[in-house]
């Protein structure tokens, strides 16, 4: 699956190359074809692993950053950031919505401790109620301030307007990745629990935090520079899950090609189907990813929870 | 050895734990028995650092638990919990390979491989290494965990209820090789059980409790008699010695003692 999702990266470049770039414009390829594939698969892969770790740090399948309130979090801070300092640079608008985004996380899985642990469902739900309150919010003080375009623009992610020079920011959800993946084996023994967590000595409270600010960060870059990809955290975590099992020093490089690749496909398949016109990914992604949710919800006798 | 001192543990406002004190020796197997709700599970859990103390103090080979760091406690004693529902899938090499984090942390040498294969060698685990723990049968999970446990190489192990889920093969083999580990390695197993007959067989020593306090403390011979178990468990129970331990029936109401 890890060539599938090279091949799918090399066979876009052709293709983007072949139809937009007629005359062999070498500018179209570093400017726009390039930093377009690259962000593309920096996002797949660090949203993936995101949700993977999310997953393990609540121990439920069906958590990721749009159905744990994580990501309206980032889009309200960066409004928040857009009203009130609307010159500075996209580096303090990101920094203002990853605090959101840590916060909002944080009231979320405030929330989980009080929940009963049998209903696994139940999370997910109260995620997006959470995320619905977070995101209602925004939108109305979007609304009073005449920004809902913009907001439009968070929540639907899209890589049309990458160019270089605009996605850089993205490399750092690659070296969140890179952490996530050093910390594999703790985020698998939180995983399993906190009370084998403290009986193989692990500092709970640390791994918890740093689980909580690799999510959240990465959902917060994605979110200002492309805007949310809904369910890829869940789904493709999922599907890593069932073939791979959750030792996460195995699951977590699967999981980034994984979502790289899913995520390269729906960009292609949006930008063929209406060409010379654009699907935004996020819609793409949502339509298919809301029903790979539903069948994983219906389906669930197996293996998507305990 | 670990030392209990002046213990006293409340959850929500009910008494669990009374100002227990006593010291479990090292080496060996120590069972500690009581009826339902006697705060068995909360002792060693206390033991182990997983709920905090809240009155009272507790040291393993000197090492106070609530001042230890973890990591370096993990490498001295370690804990299987009555209930392990782990939702995550892994497999059984993966879950075991994980008792060996506090050595490794992340990076496992030659030396931990060698102490994964032998946990699953002593649990019998190997035909089912490579299967995950969603796909195993009651017992086979539990054996799974234990093995987990074993592979972490402390010495000082507690388990709360190992047999739950064994079938009577895999229960007296458990319980065998338990005492095998004891016996050759000199570590430390302080185990919960419910069928009084495997303490009496395998325990150097029993801890009984009541009602959150030490109830008495003594060899098989010296706790599994009538009077005794009457006490602790408010139950008539008739006593026999099979191979030479002390044997409880406690399956059928025993004849009335005669007083002579």
């Amino acid at each position: 699956m890890a060539g599938l999702s090279l091949m799918i990266g090399a066979s876009d470049m052709n293709l983007g190359a072949v139809f937009r770039g007629e005359g062999d414009d070498a500018l179209i390829l570093l400017a726009s074809r390039i930093p377009r594939t690259l962000a593309i698969i920096l996002t797949g892969a660090s949203m993936a692993i995101s949700g993977l770790i999310f997953q393990m740090l609540t121990r439920n399948k069906f958590v990721e950053p749009s159905t744990a309130g994580t990501a309206e979090s980032a889009g309200l801070g960066l409004l928040i950031a857009v009203a009130l300092f609307p010159t500075t640079s996209l580096m303090v608008k990101m920094v203002i919505a990853a605090l959101c985004a840590i916060a909002g996380t944080l009231l979320f899985l405030k929330i989980l401790d009080r929940l009963p642990p049998r209903e696994p469902l139940l999370v997910p739900l109260v995620g997006l109620m959470l995320g619905g309150v977070i995101g209602a919010i925004g939108t109305f003080f979007a609304y009073q301030l005449d920004l809902l375009q913009y907001l439009g623009i968070w929540t639907t992610g899209e890589f049309s307007g990458v160019l270089r020079g605009r996605y850089e920011l993205l490399w750092l959800t690659g070296g969140l990745a890179v952490i996530g993946y050093l910390f594999a084996d703790r985020f698998s023994i939180m995983g399993m629990g906190r009370d084998v967590s403290i009986t193989l000595g692990l500092n709970y409270r640390t791994v918890m935090w740093t689980g909580l600010i690799i999510v959240s960060v990465t959902t917060a870059v994605v979110v200002v520079t492309v805007g949310a990809i809904p369910f890829l955290g869940l789904i493709v975590p999922n599907i890593v899950s069932r073939i791979m099992g959750d030792n996460l020093r195995a699951a977590v490089p699967w999981a980034a090609s994984l979502g790289a690749g899913a995520l390269l496909l729906c960009d292609i398949i949006g930008r063929v189907i209406r060409q010379p016109y654009e699907i935004p990914i996020g819609t793409i992604f949502g339509v298919i990813g809301s029903m790979i949710f539903l069948y994983l919800l219906l389906g669930r006798q197996s293996h998507a929870v305990r | 050895m670990i030392k209990i001192s002046h213990v006293s543990h409340q959850i929500a406002g009910a008494s669990i734990l009374n100002d227990v004190s006593l010291m479990i020796p090292r080496g060996g197997i120590t069972a500690l028995i009581g009826p339902n709700g006697a705060g068995k599970s909360t002792l060693l859990s206390l033991i182990a650092r997983l709920t905090p103390l809240q009155g009272g103090q507790i040291t393993v080979d000197g090492a106070d638990v609530t001042t230890t760091p973890t990591d370096a406690l993990a490498r001295r004693l370690s804990i299987l919990r009555q209930d392990n529902s782990v939702a995550a899938r892994l497999t059984v090499a993966d879950l075991v390979g994980f008792g060996r984090y506090p050595h490794h942390k992340g990076r496992p040498t030659a030396e931990d491989h060698a102490h994964v294969e032998k946990a699953l060698e002593m649990m019998g685990l190997h035909p089912l290494s490579g299967r995950f723990l969603d796909e195993l049968s009651g017992g086979q999970r539990q054996r799974a965990f234990v093995a987990m446990v074993l592979a972490q190489d402390t010495d000082y192990v507690l388990l709360d209820e190992p047999l739950n889920n064994l079938d009577m093969k895999h229960a007296r083999q458990m319980m065998e090789r338990l005492k095998e580990a004891a016996r050759v390695s000199g570590k430390s197993f302080v185990i919960v059980v419910h069928d009084i007959n495997f303490a009496a067989a395998y325990a150097d020593l029993i801890v009984a409790l009541k009602d959150g306090r030490l109830h008495s403390l003594g060899t098989p011979e010296e706790i599994v008699n009538r009077p005794c178990l009457r006490d602790v468990f408010e139950l008539d129970i008739a006593v026999e010695t099979v191979g030479g331990h002390p044997f409880a029936l406690h399956q059928i109401a025993p004849e009335p003692l005669v007083e002579s």
